[in-house]
């Protein structure tokens, strides 16, 4: 069985337009991958063509998880096959607290390791303070009304109590201003402290976050593909340049 | 046993209710099918019934027969009503009354048992008043009551006992002549609670009452009333469920509520009729100076639920809320809502209801609220949303205000909406099946109402909830 992430000439499309032109990756486990590029190249949906969402079809190639083929599951099985995905975008579920569905989650995806309720809040209390997050939070309705920097923070929680064995964080630092973003950096970081197993691709079109971060592969998407992969001082290039450069040389490699 | 299986097992017994389950109980005595005067004065015979009673009941006939069924709502559903292929009356068994549960008949036990009503008894009861058929089989009051000089028993009781109380208020606040169905409730009704609540004493432990149709074709026409003198306040509970059985079926209760000045009366219900049934019922409570009445009402199951849960707010300073939650599955209509008659000044009212249609099934949302000429300073809050899970299902919102006072508060807001991808993929996303993301965002909508059930009801609502959402969604 080979370990990690592995997705081999993925082709994805949306409402019949070919958005993912073939994508091969690899996230290891324990380690931090950041898959960067330009608005539009399709970062987005390869997170969402991982994770399951019915809107996207795979039109050919393969993913697995630690040797567990992904493609042909459902959402939720992926789910508890080991991924986990922190949406952009999280939806509101009006009446559902925080506790409950963590707590629902959390049993559907680990039935063999149920906590009684008490140590069940001991977990998450103790995840609560690891991230500086109020614990008043956990008898609010998920998401409804949470602010932009809250609904990122709820992602990192539900990311430390299920401890994924992989975790794509989608655009986490879209949207934040710079405290909230160096808040949610931090708690990435404390996530990972407590899950060092766990493999992570952090999905940006920025290099901001990956300040906090600092990633152990980058890996450049452009136009449904990766054109360009490195180590962290890829991340620094961007950083500085900008995409053109890289835009220009692969244009160049090509010819 | 099926305690046992209760306590130890409560999905079990809701996968049980799935398929519907109906025991042997072998009917005592029944009046046959279809109704005539000799058949109402038999009931009021068997009953051992006071004149003025009978006379009630034969004056009630008389306007059923006259009465046509009503021109609005479901009238193709109405239509399939066969009041020549119902029965009217069934006595369950000759047994007496029974304080003691030991001495409940067997087979009626059992059906009860299924029902969890020795668990809920145990946990918060004030008192059991546990109707099967038509006859009530097993009531235990709680000491205490008796010691504050509350009254609570069932209705055929209360005639015999209490009988000033009744006549005073029986029928005063739905009198036959108000519709068909109340009409044909008051020439035939059998069982239902009656309770009073002496001046200025609050009981603090709701009262509870079960109801259950357990005999093919046998109608249900309960009839309950509640009182509470000035000052005094009650918690009413009754919780519904039905077994399983072919031809349809007509459940037509009547329930009145008087809060008298100061006084304050909460009445919940959750109702989960077997998806054959016609649930047509008259509910209209009266609410004086500065009382208070509560409408809790949830209803799930039944082929076509017409019921809107009225308060006429007569005194200065009362006030009144309805909240409701209705759930239309396949071929099931709910059409419910709520009424409020403002006929005070500073009168407050809130009507806040939620409906969830899926598998074809059909909710509608019809109230009404008026305020009277002279009805100064009165505020009105009316709330509905209905969301739709599939697009063979659907909603209809017909709220009518009539305001006659332009010294009032009136808000009004309603949404429509359909059960979104992005929730149902969000919560999958996490682990959780389709069905469990639907039964989940479901719930999530009823919170506000399940908030205001005591515990067990809440549990047995929510697992409710998530039965009929299977498979809702695709």
């Amino acid at each position: 069985m080979e370990k990690g992430l592995i997705v081999r000439d993925l082709r994805v499309s949306v409402e019949s337009k070919e958005i993912l032109k073939g994508i091969d990756l690899t996230v290891e486990p324990g380690r931090v991958h950041a898959l960067m590029g330009p608005n539009g190249s399709g970062k987005s949906t390869l997170s969402f063509a991982l994770t399951g969402h019915p809107k996207y079809a795979i039109t050919g190639g393969t993913a697995t998880l630690d040797g567990t083929h992904l493609l042909a599951l459902a959402p939720h099985e992926r789910a508890r096959a080991g991924l986990f995905l922190s949406f952009q975008y999280p939806a509101a579920i009006p009446g559902v607290s925080v506790a409950n569905f963590l707590r629902t989650a959390r049993t559907a995806l680990r039935p063999d390791d149920v906590l009684p309720p008490a140590k069940f809040k001991k977990l998450v209390t103790e995840k609560m303070q690891l991230l500086g997050m109020e614990t008043a939070m956990i008898s609010r309705y998920v998401n409804d009304g949470f602010s932009g920097g809250e609904k990122k923070r709820l992602e990192m929680l539900q990311m430390a109590v299920f401890s994924p064995r992989y975790a794509i964080l989608d655009e986490t630092d879209s949207g934040l201003d710079v405290d909230a973003l160096r808040a949610v950096g931090e708690s990435v970081n404390a996530v990972r402290s407590a899950n060092s197993e766990t493999g992570l691709l952090v999905i940006t079109h920025y290099p901001r976050i990956l300040q906090y971060l600092h990633p152990d592969r980058v890996h450049v998407m452009m136009d449904g593909r990766i054109v360009k992969e490195g180590a962290a001082d890829l991340a620094e290039r961007i950083e500085r340049d900008g995409y053109d450069p890289i835009r220009e040389e692969v244009a160049g490699g090509v010819a | 046993m099926a305690t046992e299986l209760i306590k130890n097992d409560t999905t079990e017994l809701f996968e049980e209710y799935k398929y519907g389950f109906h025991d042997e109980a072998k009917p005592a005595f029944s009046t046959g099918k279809g109704l005539t005067r000799e058949i109402v004065a038999q009931i009021s015979e068997m009953k051992n019934e006071p004149g003025w009673m009978t006379d009630f009941r034969l004056k009630s006939y008389e306007i059923f027969v006259s009465k046509p069924i009503p021109w609005w709502g479901d009238q193709k559903a109405l239509g399939d009503i066969d009041f020549d292929d119902i029965q009217y009356y069934v006595r369950a068994t000759d047994a007496v009354q029974q304080q003691d549960w030991d001495k409940v008949p067997d087979d009626v036990r059992k059906t009860f048992d299924k029902l969890g009503i020795p668990e809920a008894e145990r946990k918060f009861l004030g008192g059991v008043s546990a109707q099967y058929d038509s006859e009530v089989v097993y009531h235990n009051i709680r000491k205490d009551l008796d010691n504050l000089g509350v009254f609570f028993c069932d209705m055929d009781t209360a005639v015999r006992d209490h009988p000033e109380i009744v006549k005073k208020y029986f029928g005063t606040v739905i009198p036959p002549g108000d519709n068909k169905f109340a009409a044909l409730n008051s020439a035939v009704w059998s069982g239902g609670s009656f309770a009073w609540i002496p001046k200025g004493v609050k009981v603090d432990t709701p009262l509870q009452a079960y109801f259950r149709i357990n005999s093919a074709n046998m109608g249900q026409f309960e009839r309950t009333l509640l009182i509470t003198e000035e000052n005094a306040s009650m918690h009413y509970i009754e919780g519904c469920t039905a077994p399983k059985f072919s031809a349809s079926s007509l459940h037509s209760a009547v329930v009145e509520l008087i809060a008298m000045d100061g006084g304050s009366i909460r009445y919940t219900t959750i109702q989960n009729w077997y998806r054959n049934i016609f649930n047509l019922v008259t509910k209209r409570a009266k609410a004086y100076r500065n009382a208070t009445v509560q409408w809790v009402d949830g209803n799930i199951g039944s082929r076509l639920t017409m019921k809107y849960p009225a308060i006429y707010l007569m005194g200065e300073g009362a006030r009144g809320e309805v909240l409701s939650m209705a759930f239309g599955g396949s071929g099931q209509h709910q059409d419910a809502g709520a009424k409020v008659i403002h006929a005070a000044p500073n009168t407050t009212s809130i009507i806040t209801n939620k409906s969830v249609s899926a598998h074809g099934g059909k909710t509608t949302y019809r109230g009404l609220v008026e305020v009277m000429p002279g009805a100064v300073g009165t505020k009105t809050r009316v709330k509905c949303d209905a969301l739709i899970m599939d697009d063979v299902s659907a909603s209809d919102t017909l709220p009518v205000m009539k305001i006659n006072e332009q010294h009032s508060t009136v808000e009004h807001e309603a949404s429509v909406s359909k059960v979104g991808e992005e929730q149902i993929f969000y919560a999958m996303s996490r682990g959780l099946s389709e069905d469990e993301a639907v039964g989940m965002i479901v719930n999530g909508f009823f919170d506000f109402f399940v908030k205001e059930l005591p515990m067990e009801y809440a549990v047995e609502l929510n697992r409710l909830v998530k039965m009929e959402m299977e498979g809702a969604v695709g």
